[in-house]
């Protein structure tokens, strides 16, 4: 789980590893990389933690990014919904820092009491990267503790979402354990208790017969009423819908093995069923243990109340206040720092916004807005405080009207498994053997002992237990197959669904693009002095594409920068080294519109003298065009972008079909071209990335976010795709197929196992020792060869 | 033979102990975080200031 990385002190920051910048931040003969690490390696190292660079090299994450404001922690009414328990000493709150991912983490955080005394107790839960800690809250505050944290660089990651989601912690795992505790307890014992009747009882034993079958009885007693209640219900619920699958079997089973096993017991006719019963509930519940599994790191179902914030700072005669998001109305005053996201539809009133809209629209340049112009939800302010008025409540807004499309509302049930399938024919011929079986006994030999034992045979020995068993275990393979390879899905079910696919729809920024490489190139000419000059323009810049550029550019910081000058949204200009620079939109240049075709440009002039432009694109992630090329042999593959259509032309080849490319789409379009192709019978796969994508990700049959960063935000969707394995998708949708076939093939064996069990159970001849062998035995082979066929298949696909 | 049901009770018994005491791990949340603990366990002790005690050496031998 521990990354090993080497570093070279020289060029990397001490705290995070990132490169040094020319001028790096020194501290104790060590070098920082931004003030903000700095500042969190001085914390610690005046509170004698300086082991936490101990347990690991560059433990930390870059603080280059600012960090929130976090004064409404101080206001009760949000506090407490966040906190767990609070009384008139202490307060115990749980919550998720992302950057937790190293031991030296794990370290500091549960030692948070040597930087705050009032800090009574800190634990790290590494998994969910949660982190659970208890204060006594005369001595500190909420607000402190988190500032704390955020000092620190662990941020911890306040969202409406978590709050609600608290609330409905259930304990369906733990619960399952459990059963799967007592199931394999008893399924022990009885196996023991039941060896003396297998090997056969000598005369002096037979004492102890009966004494065996009641001990066995009363154990069986709670696997069938406690363990496997839940495939009673399940079976009874199922039926009054009428459905049909395994769970009708199941129960079946269960239940002719309990009562046949108790008749013969206490009637001293035979040994009964209860090794076989116990084993197969065992075997049952560790099965759906498997398709269980979660990620609890990961969160599949967030919708925008996780991507807003939880307060918002409200203007009321002249005084900030925070404000729960959920009490904001039409007609309130609010302040939105830079960085921060517009909660709600809104007007300006006061300052210059500059949007990125990015995340939910799609569009990659910034947005400008002036005094009076409405400003939608869902922007993130870049740069400068701005006060605005809201218009519409935070649910009614342009971007959130999305959630209340009916997609959100109905269940996604679509998956139809290969399982639900075959298991409906199974379980009707299963029944109709068993009673043909029962019926001819009656009739050719009016034997009804025998028909009853054949019918109770019938239904024990083809108890759908491998079956039931085969898919579960191989959806599991595969997940932490893929989950090896970055790969997350929110469930098993999402497999069979993959391997379906015929339609990909991509969306483009940040999802076929790559935010963090931008591509740029300068048109005109230009010498190394002047580039120099640029870049020292540039770097003092906090804009994204200043930023950019001082990146691709990566030189030296030589000259001090004299009369400088940013208007917002426009451009950048000072004095460097005795030149005139100016850097920024034709306008703010003083030239006559420039038309540049595509991507945003900015043009550069340094005395007066026009040099050129330079053009920012974004570029492909890595391996698109194979990708495209791979997944276009077998499916139709089409483009919707919230974006204008400046990349046309460069995507064309990319796509085999030029008009399936659509640009300007709205987010209500995406949702409504995806229900469009389903209604054609297609199977849509969509890869997004933004809130804008959401209504399409939740429409599709497959909802697919690609993020660069897991922990980030991510909107509602099936499966997770980190950025870096974007290129592996063709393997993963062949690993779905094979993972298909696999399960088929493991159909056929167990049902292999049920014809040979038939053929002895028609009959009525069927053994307790014989039902206690098959079983086991039929169960674990389907294990081991779902497990090697999902390797070797993976092995296949270069996934392992 | 009759010490066979004694036996068995007893086996059954300590069975029932061992599945009583996991429930009472799983119940106080002792499996809901199977690996903090294991990387908790390598953190060194660390001794509180000022009273490094330097004798403890010659206390063993």
């Amino acid at each position: 789980m521990f990354e090993q990385k080497t570093v070279d002190t020289e060029t990397q920051c001490y705290h995070c590893g990132d490169d040094l910048p020319a001028a790096p931040y020194l501290l104790d003969d060590r070098n920082f990389c931004c003030a903000g690490c700095k500042s969190v390696y001085q914390i610690l190292s005046s509170h004698n933690l300086g082991n936490y660079y101990a347990y690991n090299e560059v433990p930390g994450q870059t603080q280059k990014q600012q960090a929130g404001h976090f004064e409404y922690l101080d206001e009760p009414k949000i506090a407490a919904d966040l906190i767990d328990y609070t009384d008139e000493k202490i307060t115990a709150i749980t919550l998720y820092v992302p950057a937790v991912h190293c031991s030296s983490c794990i370290w500091l955080l549960e030692n948070l009491y040597k930087l705050n005394p009032a800090i009574a107790q800190s634990r790290i839960d590494f998994l969910k990267k949660q982190l659970t800690l208890t204060f006594k809250n005369q001595e500190t505050s909420l607000r402190k503790v988190v500032e704390l944290l955020v000092a620190i660089g662990y941020e911890p990651q306040i969202s409406l979402q978590d709050m609600v989601k608290k609330q409905q912690a259930d304990f369906s795992a733990r619960d399952l354990v459990m059963k799967i505790a007592v199931a394999g307890f008893c399924f022990g014992n009885v196996m023991l208790l039941s060896f003396p009747e297998y090997f056969g009882l000598s005369d002096l034993e037979q004492q102890f017969k009966s004494f065996f079958g009641w001990l066995n009885l009363a154990f069986a007693i709670p696997v069938v009423f406690y363990c496997g209640r839940g495939y009673f219900t399940a079976a009874y619920q199922n039926l009054k819908n009428g459905v049909l699958n395994l769970d009708f079997p199941l129960a079946l089973g269960i239940a002719v093995m309990f009562i046949r096993s108790l008749v013969e017991i206490t009637g001293n006719t035979g040994a009964g069923f209860v090794d076989t019963l116990c084993g197969l509930v065992f075997f049952l519940l560790i099965g759906k243990w498997m398709q269980q599994r979660t990620y609890h790191h990961l969160s599949f179902e967030r919708d925008y109340r996780s991507y807003f914030p939880v307060a918002v700072t409200l203007i009321k005669a002249g005084k900030e206040k925070p404000l729960p998001l959920n009490e904001l109305a039409p007609g309130h005053r609010i302040l939105i720092r830079s960085n921060e996201i517009i909660p709600a539809d809104a007007i300006l009133l006061k300052g210059e916004a500059e949007l990125d809209f990015s995340f939910v629209t799609g569009e990659s340049v910034p947005v400008k807005k002036v005094y009076g112009e409405v400003v939608y939800a869902g922007g993130r302010q870049l740069s400068g405080a701005i006060e605005l008025e809201v218009v519409k409540p935070v649910s009614q807004s342009y971007l959130t009207r999305l959630w209340n499309n009916e997609a959100f509302y109905t269940k996604k049930d679509h998956i139809k498994t290969f399982s639900h399938t075959a298991s409906k024919y199974f379980s009707v011929v299963l029944l109709l053997i068993a009673i043909g079986s029962a019926a001819f006994w009656m009739l050719t030999a009016g034997d009804t002992t025998r028909a009853v034992a054949s019918f109770t045979a019938v239904l024990i020995i083809a108890c759908p237990c491998a079956l039931a068993l085969s898919s579960p275990f191989t959806l599991a393979a595969v997940l932490s197959i893929f989950d090896r390879n970055r790969f997350y899905l929110k469930s098993t079910a999402v497999v069979e669904e993959l391997a379906r696919i015929d339609t990909f729809v991509f969306d483009k920024t940040g999802t076929i693009t790559n935010p963090e490489a931008a591509g740029f190139s300068f048109h005109g000419q230009i010498t190394e002095v002047e580039k120099q000059l640029l870049y020292d323009l540039a770097s003092n810049s906090g804009h994204p594409l200043s930023r950019e550029l001082v990146k691709v550019l990566n030189r030296n910081k030589i000259f001090p920068v004299d009369d400088y000058v940013e208007k917002i949204g426009r451009g950048i200009s000072g004095r460097i080294n005795g030149y005139e620079v100016k850097l920024g939109s034709s306008a703010f240049i003083g030239l006559p519109l420039i038309n540049a075709p595509m991507g945003s440009h900015i043009h550069l002039m340094i005395d007066k003298k026009y040099l050129g432009h330079v053009v920012f694109r974004q570029q492909w992630r890595a391996g698109f065009k194979e990708l495209t090329f791979k997944l276009g042999k077998f499916a139709d593959l089409h483009l919707l972008s919230g974006d204008q259509n400046h990349d046309k032309q460069s995507l064309i080849p990319f796509f085999p079909r030029a008009q399936q490319l659509h640009f300007g789409q709205s987010p209500q379009n995406k949702l409504d071209y995806i229900s469009q192709l389903q209604s054609l019978g297609k199977k849509v796969l969509m890869l997004g990335d933004g809130l804008n994508d959401a209504g399409a990700l939740r429409q599709s049959n497959v909802g697919l976010a690609v993020t660069d960063n897991i922990n980030n935000f991510s909107p509602d969707c099936d499966a997770i795709l980190d950025g870096a394995a974007f290129h592996l998708l063709p393997q993963f949708i062949k690993q779905a197929k094979d993972a298909v076939k696999i399960i088929q093939l493991s159909f056929a064996i167990s049902l292999t196992y049920n014809l040979i069990g038939l053929y002895f159970a028609v009959q009525g001849l069927l053994s307790p020792l014989f039902a206690a062998i098959l079983m086991p035995v039929s169960t674990v082979s389907i294990i081991l060869f779902t497990s090697i066929a999902a390797r070797y298949c993976a092995r296949k696909n270069k996934l392992l | 033979m009759n010490m066979i049901y004694f036996l068995i009770g007893c086996s059954i018994l300590l069975a029932l102990i061992f599945l009583a005491a996991f429930f009472w791990a799983s119940k106080t949340g002792q499996h809901d975080d199977t690996y903090t603990p294991a990387v908790r366990i390598l953190f060194d002790y660390e001794l509180p200031e000022q009273k490094i005690p330097e004798k403890i050496d010659e206390d063993h031998f």
